[in-house]
């Protein structure tokens, strides 16, 4: 399969909502989604990534408003765990129609829940959206918690909006200031699991999207399922959107293809490595847990 | 394909006369079993909630019954006292070593069956007959259970308390596919039923320390939350980006580990996943 995955359509657009854009991170793609489906009651309420007791922690949480939504509007660049509470939206929330949002890997595990429904009960057929973030690798708060007030020396609290983008990590304070570090200096933060995913644009969704390859203010949105399709084709339709062709907006899709090239050629290379990372008596290599060949 | 009544055709060379006979034979069926597969349900030590998830498929029972599979032995549901020949067999709880007829009844399944399946979390890891010690009534004398591995081989795993009806009623059909469909079904059939037959293999432990040791310990977790969402008694929580297991919760039903996106993940089955789950939505109309 190809980097980018199997998808209809790709295109640059930004929200026509304004307050939508006050919150987002980039063109407010994923929450105009959903507060479109939810009015057109394509979904019942959606799973985000909502806020929680710190600051930039999120907790998984099941909007059903559009205030609920633009409460998790924006990137937290550490994991919300938004699968603990896929069966639960069809249990207590009584949803028949679930959107979820979520990583390349969590976009798979959402599909793995689907076909191999081993205690998911009752989940395979409410998954009505499921939409995909482009996820180049993600840290543990704690890690972001040391970027941010170690190497960035910022307070988590005073912190208004973080960014990853040409090689830097930024955040932006409250009072106007604003602090970067070197993209490569994170690396030594990211979490372990991460360098063997081998998705970068959430191939697995019915749509995915992220600022890389459009202009600042933009994001980048892949169109890959017949579900997506229609949610993607009404919005459209509905004015949610404004528009542009991919073939003509700077960077463009080639600086996707290339981000999702390193990271999988990267991966896959740790995911031969674990083959042989150790020695059996015998002389031959011994091997880690391979998760794409057997259980 | 309705053929004319010969009489109104009179055999004038004997071909005619073969084909009457054929569709006389074809017409005797009082319906038309000959290409479904049989599923029977063993029950040994379990609560019968493996059972009850089958006819939790509800309307999607019948059609299954009706189109790919007939019932040939099942506890209350099926009028057969001793264990018949079946294509796949679905055993449901542990085996307890103090019942010989446990004992016996899983070996004739084991010998009768083409596939035999560990159906939920007692058959496949022993779950909450795990804890058992006896002494209890109405037969404080049985205290030994175990996986029914210990006892038989066993071609596939279901686990999970209980086991969901989504993933029997696919299994069903990838059954009826693997053993009656053309080639490009029996691959399709093969390649989904894979990583159920490899969670065979790999034992008959399971616990909630999976998540430790076969996903975080192995550098593998990334923190999507499926473990918690998974577990039927909310044994698991996300603390900060990974799963913690409240052990002495854990019923040992092995549902986190198999549903974690990182115990396994087929490409080759997931990238198809539109493709598939319409497959099974068209198979169940």
């Amino acid at each position: 399969m190809d980097v980018l995955g199997n998808y209809k359509s790709v295109i640059a657009a930004r929200s026509t909502d304004k307050d939508i854009l006050k919150k987002s991170q980039d063109g407010g793609i994923i929450t105009t989604l959903f507060a479109y489906a939810l009015e057109e009651g394509i979904i019942d309420g959606a799973i985000v990534a909502g806020p929680s007791a710190e600051p930039w922690r999120p907790e998984p949480m099941v909007a059903t408003s559009k205030a609920e939504l633009l409460a998790a509007a924006g990137t937290r660049y550490t994991i919300s765990p938004n699968l603990y509470l896929i069966k639960e939206a069809t249990r207590s929330y009584g949803l028949d129609r679930v959107g979820i949002v979520g990583t390349p890997c969590q976009i798979q595990a959402t599909r793995k829940a689907q076909l191999y429904p081993i205690g998911m009960r009752d989940v395979d057929d409410k998954i009505a959206l499921a939409l995909g973030i482009f996820c180049m690798e993600n840290l543990s708060y704690q890690a972001l918690e040391a970027i941010v007030e170690d190497h960035c020396n910022q307070k988590m609290e005073s912190v208004k909006k973080m960014d990853i983008g040409k090689g830097k990590f930024t955040v932006y304070t409250e009072r106007g200031a604003v602090s970067q570090m070197p993209l490569k200096l994170i690396h030594k933060y990211v979490q372990p699991g991460c360098h063997v995913c081998l998705d970068y644009v959430a191939n697995l969704a019915d749509i995915s999207s992220g600022s890389v390859g459009s202009p600042d203010g933009w994001s980048t949105v892949f169109v890959r399922s017949m579900k997506g399709n229609a949610v993607w084709d009404g919005a459209i339709a509905a004015g949610c959107f404004e528009t542009k062709p991919i073939d003509q907006v700077k960077p463009g899709l080639d600086l996707v293809a290339k981000l999702a090239t390193e990271k999988i050629t990267k991966n896959q290379k740790h995911v031969d490595e674990r083959k042989t990372v150790g020695l059996k008596a015998d002389g031959t290599p011994k091997g880690l847990r391979n998760p794409y060949e057997s259980p | 394909m309705v053929e004319k009544p010969a009489a109104e055709k009179p055999a004038v060379k004997p071909s005619d006369v073969i084909v009457k006979e054929k569709v006389e034979v074809v017409q005797k069926e009082e319906k038309p079993v000959a290409e479904k597969i049989t599923i029977g349900e063993l029950h040994l030590s379990g609560c019968t909630g493996c059972l009850v998830t089958i006819a939790d498929n509800y309307e999607g029972l019948f059609k299954l019954l009706d189109n790919y599979a007939d019932l040939v032995y099942a506890l209350t549901l099926v009028d057969v006292r001793h264990v018949p020949e079946m294509d796949v067999c679905l055993v449901e709880g542990s085996c307890c070593l103090d019942d010989e007829l446990s004992i016996e009844e899983l070996k004739e399944a084991r010998a009768k069956s083409k596939v035999l399946v560990a159906y939920g979390g007692c058959a496949a890891y022993g779950n909450i007959t795990r804890f058992c010690r006896g002494g209890q009534w109405n037969q404080p004398g049985q205290e030994a259970f175990v996986p029914i591995s210990e006892i038989v081989d066993v071609d596939l795993y279901i686990p999970s308390c209980p086991p969901c009806p989504q993933e029997v009623r696919n299994v069903a059909v990838m059954a009826y596919l693997l053993l009656r469909g053309n080639e490009e079904q029996k691959k399709l059939a093969t390649a989904y039923l894979t990583p159920l037959m490899q969670l065979a293999q790999r034992g008959n432990e399971a616990c909630g320390c999976d998540l430790m040791y076969d996903v975080i310990n192995q550098g593998l977790c990334m923190g999507c939350g499926t473990c918690a969402g998974t577990c039927p008694v909310r044994a698991v929580t996300m603390e900060y980006g990974k799963p913690n297991v409240n052990r002495d919760q854990c019923i040992k039903c092995g549902a986190c580990y198999a549903q974690c996106p990182r115990s396994w993940f087929n490409f080759d089955v997931m990238n198809n996943y539109e493709g598939i789950m319409d497959a099974i939505k068209g198979a169940m109309q």
